[in-house]
């Protein structure tokens, strides 16, 4: 799995500026987070909502404007790209969104939205080509040609959400980032959807960056996961030993938290405590100090850096571990 | 006797030959003091069933056909929700996913909770604010006299399902019907709540129905559980029966289906197509179409309630009954 580094996020900052009862208040989403993804690789993003990670997601594809950090695709600086360099970016880098019912626009037939980032580009040959690639893009997410003709309100959630990845892999990108991609779907639904991801990673070769808040699916997919918390990365390592040896509390807390489908093995005790802080006061020391168990002065006042536990492993921001 | 009896309720929707029964002869009974799960897919009927046995069912729209519901031993099937408080009939509240849309957005979450005190108590302001009050501490909302004057923006997802919670209970129901209580929440949060109800249940010795589509939760919570499938409930257990020895093979694909954290390896199972609507197959097994282990008599079989155990029947005419694996 250790290809070449096709993708790194390096120091990355995202603020936004809301007004929070007439004064304008800056939320900072991401804070300083850095990533790698390798060619081939599955990189899983977990937090809980408001953490950052699909703002991480957005602004790898400049989807946002990032206000300080570094994003390299294949060497290229991305945060600077514009015109034509951004466009092919943007052909490179490809999105799977949440909600199947909102990413499809209603008035257009599937063929259309499938082919919508070809046609911009012109990456088709002629009219045949089109087609042709439509079919084969339709056939590689398990649909049938009756599709291309159809109109999203037509399709179930499952159906929608294969065509959402037939258009992400159209033309065949380097990279998927899928965002929340099977939330929006029923359990069993959720199941092919995964097993369909998956497969093509496999046939197209692509390196995706899978992020989620369910812990059970994301780790079910990835190589290697990130775990963020309220913009920041407090861990990062290898799926298995992550899932295996969570190190940081929060970690701790969220795979605690995580329901398991087996009565004798339910949750007794007081493992997480309180919600997350308010996004609007000023982050001094550790994120996660106010809900911390191992909570000490020093995570107060001054911020962990990421570093290993031992070689090799799982890189962890925490004072007290 | 049981708090709640829902008997053979059929729930339709349409008329004369486009009459489709989206709740199928659903039967279910809640003890007090005890935790009912109630899981199935978007579609499945579950929402309709606590609608109908609330008295909620929209108007015009879907209508009670057959069956009753018992209200802690009096028939309130055809009571309106007024109509059950004035005739004494013991309380019942619900919980929805999404708090944010069932709180007053212009209203302080103080006054929405004597609101609700007072729709039950003739009880004076004062009364009903101390009342609000140790609500609000019930639910565990820290600081509960400082977030009487709050908003509800003010409050995060998690505790205005708490202050939601709190205005069910302003009624002291004898039943509380939540409804994916948890479903818009993370996961730490998620747990808190589900530690709250279980709690909540066995202090009020309340019976609770917890609709969810989510098989971790219901396992994590629920003493019984029911399953149900295109209208009709396909398996009914105790819960630890349920996980150990499923038996209905829907209840079987919804359980391996699950990616459960660690096994990345393999593929997952996955179920075939996807639900019928509820009340969209008229003939033989609704779950016929994505059944692994279908015959060719499951297509036009009327089905009949098969007894795994004392307690434990599946709605189906070739259930799992040698405990395989899934």
């Amino acid at each position: 799995m250790s290809g070449r580094t096709i993708l790194s996020v390096e120091g990355l900052q995202m603020g936004f500026d809301v007004r929070r009862g007439g004064k304008r208040v800056r939320v900072q989403a991401v804070d300083d987070v850095s990533l790698s993804l390798a060619e081939g690789e599955v990189l899983g993003i977990v937090g809980e909502s408001g953490c950052g990670k699909t703002t991480v997601g957005r602004s790898i594809m400049r989807l946002a404007e990032p206000q300080g950090g570094k994003v390299l695709f294949r060497g290229n600086d991305v945060l600077a790209a514009n015109g034509k360099n951004l466009d092919e970016l943007r052909l490179n880098i490809r999105m799977v969104f949440q909600d199947p019912y909102a990413s499809l626009n209603p008035r257009r037939t599937i063929a259309d939205s499938i082919a919508e980032a070809g046609d911009i580009n012109g990456t088709f040959k002629d009219r045949a080509d089109r087609d042709g690639q439509i079919a084969a893009s339709l056939s590689a997410v398990g649909l049938d040609q009756s599709f291309a003709a159809r109109y999203p309100h037509e399709l179930s959630g499952g159906q929608r959400q294969r065509v959402g990845i037939a258009r992400a892999i159209l033309p065949v990108p380097a990279i998927v980032i899928a965002d929340e991609p099977v939330s929006a779907l029923d359990v069993s639904i959720q199941a092919q959807v995964l097993n369909l991801l998956m497969d093509l990673r496999e046939t197209l070769k692509l390196s995706m960056i899978f992020i989620s808040h369910d812990i059970g699916v994301i780790g079910y997919v990835s190589d290697r996961l990130v775990v963020m918390y309220r913009g920041r990365v407090v861990e990062t390592g290898g799926t298995n030993s992550i899932l295996e040896y969570p190190a940081h509390p929060y970690t701790r807390a969220l795979l605690a938290a995580v329901p398991r489908p087996d009565p004798s093995l339910r949750i007794v005790g007081t493992i997480p405590v309180g919600e997350p802080p308010s996004q609007f006061s000023r982050l001094v020391g550790c994120p996660y100090a106010s809900r911390c168990p191992l909570v000490s002065q020093q995570c107060k006042t001054e911020a962990p850096q990421l570093r290993p536990l031992k070689t090799d492993g799982p890189l962890i921001a925490c004072h007290n571990v | 006797m049981s708090a709640l009896r829902i008997e053979g309720l059929t729930v339709s929707i349409g008329a004369g030959p486009a009459t489709a029964d989206i709740v199928d002869d659903v039967s279910l009974t809640l003890e007090r003091g005890k935790i009912l799960g109630l899981v199935g897919e978007s579609g499945s009927g579950k929402s309709m069933t606590s609608l109908a046995a609330m008295g909620l069912l929209p108007k015009p729209g879907p209508r009670i056909r057959a069956g009753r519901v018992m209200l802690d031993g009096a028939d309130v099937t055809q009571l309106e929700p007024w109509q059950r408080v004035e005739a004494g009939h013991g309380a019942m509240s619900m919980i929805f996913q999404e708090p944010m849309t069932s709180l007053n957005p212009v209203r302080r979450v103080g006054d929405q909770i004597v609101e609700a005190v007072r729709v039950r108590e003739r009880v004076g302001a004062r009364e009903a604010t101390d009342r609000a009050r140790e609500l609000l501490e019930l639910v565990r909302i820290p600081d509960a006299e400082l977030q009487l004057s709050a908003f509800p923006h003010q409050l995060s997802g998690g505790m205005r399902q708490r202050v939601m919670i709190a205005i069910a209970l302003a009624g002291r129901p004898q039943v509380l019907i939540a409804d994916e209580p948890t479903t818009a929440l993370d996961v730490t949060v998620q747990f808190q709540i589900l530690g709250l109800l279980r709690e909540l249940c066995n202090a009020l010795d309340m019976a609770v129905l917890f609709i969810t589509h989510d098989m971790g939760v219901i396992a994590q919570l629920a003493d019984r559980v029911a399953v149900m499938y295109a209208g009709r409930i396909v398996e009914n257990a105790p819960a630890r029966e349920l996980f150990a020895a499923p038996s209905h093979p829907y209840s079987r694909a919804l359980m391996a289906c699950m990616p459960i954290r660690g096994v990345g390896a393999h593929r997952l199972r996955t179920i075939p197509g996807q639900a019928p609507r509820a009340g969209s197959v008229k003939a033989g097994c609704a779950f016929a179409a994505r059944c692994p282990d279908v015959r060719d008599s499951c297509r036009t079989v009327t089905l009949t309630r098969f007894d795994i155990a004392a307690d434990h029947d599946a709605l189906c005419a070739f259930p799992v009954t040698d405990g395989r694996p899934l």
